[in-house]
């Protein structure tokens, strides 16, 4: 199968006077699998149906393969799509929704009963062919419109959130064997997600957008450590965000006053970091790069210490969130669980320790 | 600072907001489509009323004039015309009111197997036209009906009820409650159980309780339904005529227009005046229904608790059903003896039964039954095209000003039968058909039109309500997979709105088939006549009422067979895509 490349350049697009995409630039290297991530209405799904022709840019360019195809009908687009209802024909059976693409582009019968039927021997339905799809669980409808539409060859595969109407169990299940499958077949992938956790899991890399804007592309682990916003920043992942303002740099690292804390000396060793004073910034780090210790406990050099009240516990499994006062600020910190240890009591002074390798400075 | 990990939530730009204008930019296909609509609306439903219109408002030379309705309040008998009708629908109204509104209750509160029975009940009038049961409840309630008789036998004592406007009243009430039982039980089917479980919570119970919450939370569906009753019996033609009630205002427009002739302007001004009140009835409920949607069910939530009925309220609630039904009944038992009476003169029944009418009917009156198959179903077929069309361009393209079809198809519902057969006997007076000599007023397909015309709404709604089902993705995953839009609505959308657009033709077709109003003024050779206009014609004489009730019956068989099917049709198609409780997850 060949592989494919998408690039968008410049795309906008407006309803009346709601703009839906800014100008959105994004490259998706053939063969990839990619994920657009970001919260409702930020104009993923939008993006994903003007890849697939339901929605037409108003300015910008979209290039399939090396080919501008804004001027293309969706049904000469040759794009397939995985839409989020699914929207599997209800008078049609399993078998006739699967042939449906291929009868359109009157494929002879021989050719089609074979295709048909390695399509869903692919996704494991051969069984259910006479079914109708009201008759199968989600779990199966979903694999019904994945083989409806990778049977008819398409150049790029779209997902529109395709496991939103799962359960959880079922969707972990599924998204390894969407992964496997598109492994296999090597196709360009495109998939919408308001779920981080599923973009990460599965995408080679990832886009996040908001308000129509592409905030930052990477890979998941590029843009988990290195967030380009504090959009970014607190959209994948749970982040500590402390606004700030850089007072210098000195021999020990840089100075910084952090807004309700105090005065910070960061060992920062990256050039990249500012060194303006009165700069306004973001102070980031994750909830885990903090340890707790009793209040009093002994101090080293390799970590910021500060004391803090602890206001809340929440018990998640692997780890227990405590959510802990320190001067105005409340920070998040995650606290590996293991059996037999007694947690921290709510209302209790404890100390807070801070990797400081793991903060990052964001522009505010 | 809190560290969040919850999304913004941005302005929801909803994934299928700028769906219709995406690729369906206006092709030249949907100006045609649109255009050939707006042509026949404009031909046989706008056209025609302005003209009524026009004619009602100018002199015979053309100049504008307020005279004709000047002369029209002036006189004497017009003005208890008006009055008449204003009585006639009211009443009809309130008394269809008073039936209506216990039954829907008790099935929707109680638990008992009357429920069962009131749903029949809510069907059986409506498939017999009214003017046929007219006849028939004269034989049973008239001065010297079966009722009265057998009182005046045992008591001394007759009731008036077929005296007069009683009659009129007794007959569109009995025939017409349905409208107000079934859009109240749906009313109240969907009040939250909630809502009456707070009521009880804060001390509200009984009758308190229903007329301060569960009544005012139905309201919308009673004033719908009750609107819908005034609106029918204001335009009725039939019934009044067949009962000889000719002081209303449909029967002199009728009059007037047959007897004086298509210049007389008195035929105009009642025209006008009967669309006037038809339009402010619809208006008027639907200024009380705005804002008004108390569908309050929740997700989850349960409607109003059934409760088991006492021993005496049992008792009650049967008594009360049964003698509805049996009042219900009495105009089919009624025809159906009447069919089947060799003589039925001043006796409770008949005396002696045959079965010649109905050999009389097969016939004499098989031509009216080819008619009626003829007519209604080319009508029936005229109005789920349109509907299909109408729906499409409205839901699915961006032709300019495409919400104007449905408004106008929809208006024909205010136009009274009358009104439209006027307006096109003076629309295309004189006009000929092309090629030939044949005057256009003179043939049948200007009742077919007609049937079509009034009949529109019904299919529309049905080809509206089974497109909007369809989610859009189902089109738009046949485009992805390479159907052109054509393609696409041959191969998914009309095989899935196939159950809608059924249900929108057997209900265009049964409902065209007892039409009489406009029939009577527009057939115009006996050859032409459809099964509603010989029913009629037969019930003028006293001789012609055997076949006429026979012919009655063969009508009721095929309103009953085609309503059967129609609720069948809908029933199948609706569980054949619902997904399955419990053996989905196989």
């Amino acid at each position: 199968m060949k592989r494919v490349s998408v690039q968008c350049r410049q795309l906008r697009l407006a309803y009346g006077p709601s703009e839906v995409l800014k100008g959105v630039d994004l490259d998706v290297a053939a063969g990839e699998f990619f994920a657009l991530l970001g919260p409702s209405g930020s104009g993923k799904s939008t993006l994903l149906r003007l890849i697939a022709g339901f929605a037409r840019h108003h300015s910008g360019e979209l290039l399939i393969d090396g080919v501008d195809v804004s001027a293309k009908a969706p049904w000469e687009r040759n794009v397939g799509m995985v839409f989020q209802s699914y929207a599997l024909w209800p008078h049609l059976s399993v078998w006739d929704n699967v042939a449906f693409g291929l009868v359109e582009r009157r494929t002879d019968k021989a050719t089609l009963r074979q295709k048909v039927g390695a399509a869903l021997e692919l996704v494991g339905l051969s069984a259910y062919a006479q079914r109708r799809p009201n008759q199968l669980s989600g779990g199966q409808q979903q694999r019904v419109a994945l083989a409806r539409t990778i049977v008819i060859e398409p150049q790029l595969l779209l997902l529109d959130e395709p496991l939103s109407n799962l359960d959880k169990t079922l969707r972990v299940q599924m998204r390894q064997e969407l992964l496997a499958m598109q492994r296999r077949l090597g196709l360009t992938t495109v998939f919408v997600t308001h779920d981080q956790e599923e973009a990460m899991t599965t995408a080679d890399r990832m886009a996040v957008l908001d308000g129509g804007v592409v905030q930052q592309v990477g890979t998941p682990t590029t843009l988990y450590d290195s967030p380009a916003n504090a959009f970014v920043a607190s959209f994948v992942g749970t982040m500590n965000l402390l606004p700030g303002r850089l007072l210098g740099r000195d021999p020990q690292g840089l100075r910084l006053d952090v807004d309700g804390v105090g005065e910070w000396t960061l060992p920062l060793a990256d050039a990249a970091s500012p060194t303006d004073g009165g700069v306004q910034l973001r102070v980031s780090f994750r909830p885990h790069a903090l340890r707790l210790e009793p209040a009093g406990a002994p101090r080293d050099a390799r970590h910021l210490w500060m004391p803090g009240t602890v206001e809340a516990a929440e018990f998640v499994g692997e780890f227990t969130r405590y959510r802990v006062r320190v001067g105005t600020q409340a920070l998040a910190v995650d606290q590996a669980h293991q059996a037999g240890r007694q947690g921290f009591p709510v209302g209790g002074a404890v100390s807070l320790a801070l990797d400081t390798s793991q903060v990052r400075l964001l522009a505010d | 600072m809190t560290p969040s990990t919850a999304p913004a939530a941005g302005p929801a730009a909803g994934p299928h907001a700028g769906r219709a204008g995406a690729w369906r930019a206006v092709g030249p296909g949907v100006w045609l489509a649109g255009a050939l609509v707006l042509t026949f609306l404009l031909a046989f439903l706008v056209l025609p009323v302005a003209r009524v219109f026009y004619t009602a408002f100018v002199e015979s030379d053309g100049a504008p004039t307020l005279g004709h309705f000047a002369a029209f309040f002036s006189q004497g008998l017009m003005q208890e015309a008006f009055f008449n009708s204003l009585y006639v629908a009211v009443m009809s109204a309130l008394f269809a009111a008073l039936i209506a509104v216990p039954l829907a209750y008790f099935t929707v509160r109680f638990d008992f197997r009357g429920a069962l029975l009131i749903q029949t009940l809510g069907v059986l009038p409506l498939i017999m036209p009214p003017f046929v049961g007219a006849v028939a409840l004269q034989l049973i309630f008239g001065r010297s009906g079966s009722v009265n008789l057998l009182l005046g036998e045992w008591t001394g004592v007759t009731l008036p009820i077929m005296e007069g406007l009683n009659g009129v009243i007794f007959v569109e009430a009995i025939h017409y409650f349905p409208f107000i039982l079934m859009n109240l039980t749906v009313a109240l089917r969907n009040i939250d159980g909630a809502m009456e479980e707070a009521a009880l919570n804060l001390g509200c119970r009984g009758w308190r309780l229903f007329s301060r919450v569960i009544f005012p939370l139905a309201l919308p569906g009673f004033v719908a339904g009750a609107s819908l009753v005034f609106v029918k019996v204001f335009d009725d033609l039939g019934t009044p005529l067949v009962l000889g009630q000719t002081n209303l205002l449909a029967p002199q427009a009728y009059l007037r227009i047959t007897q004086v002739g298509l210049e007389d302007p008195m035929g105009y001004v009642i025209s006008v005046i009967m669309i006037v009140f038809s339009i402010a009835a619809m208006a008027l409920s639907a200024r009380v229904l705005h804002g008004k949607d108390y569908a309050t069910t929740q997700k989850g939530g349960g409607s109003l608790q059934r409760r088991a009925l006492t021993p005496a309220g049992s008792l009650a609630a049967y008594a009360w059903i049964v003698a509805v039904l049996l009042v219900v009944l009495s105009p089919h038992l009624g025809v159906l003896l009447l069919s089947l009476a060799k003589v039925w003169s001043f006796s409770p029944l008949p005396d002696a039964y045959t079965l010649e009418h109905y050999a009389t009917v097969f016939h004499d009156g098989s031509g009216m039954i080819r008619n009626t198959l003829l007519y209604c179903g080319l009508a029936a077929g005229i109005d789920v095209l349109l509907g299909v069309t109408i729906a499409y361009l409205m839901l699915r393209t961006r032709l300019p000003a495409r919400q104007w079809l449905d408004w106008i198809a929809t208006a024909s519902l205010a136009v009274p039968g009358i009104v439209l057969a006027i307006g096109y006997l003076r629309l295309y007076k004189g006009v000929t058909l092309p090629g030939s000599e044949l005057l256009i007023t003179g043939t049948w397909v200007m009742i077919m039109l007609a049937y079509a015309v009034r009949r529109l709404p019904y299919a529309l709604r049905s080809c509206v309500a089974a497109l909007q089902q369809l989610h859009p993705s189902l089109e738009e995953a046949a485009e992805n997979l390479g159907a052109t839009p054509l393609r696409s609505i041959r191969r998914v959308v009309v095989p899935l709105m196939a159950g809608g657009i059924l249900a929108g033709f057997v209900t265009s077709f049964i409902t065209a088939a007892v039409e009489l109003s406009a029939t009577l003024l527009l057939t115009s050779a006996e050859s032409q006549a459809p099964m509603s206009y010989g029913i009629y014609l037969y019930m003028q004489s006293v001789a012609g009422r055997g076949p006429g009730a026979a012919l009655g019956v063969l009508a009721i068989v095929v309103v009953a067979v085609g309503t059967y099917l129609s609720h069948v049709v809908v029933e199948r198609t609706h569980s054949r895509f619902q997904p399955a409780a419990k053996d989905a997850v196989a």
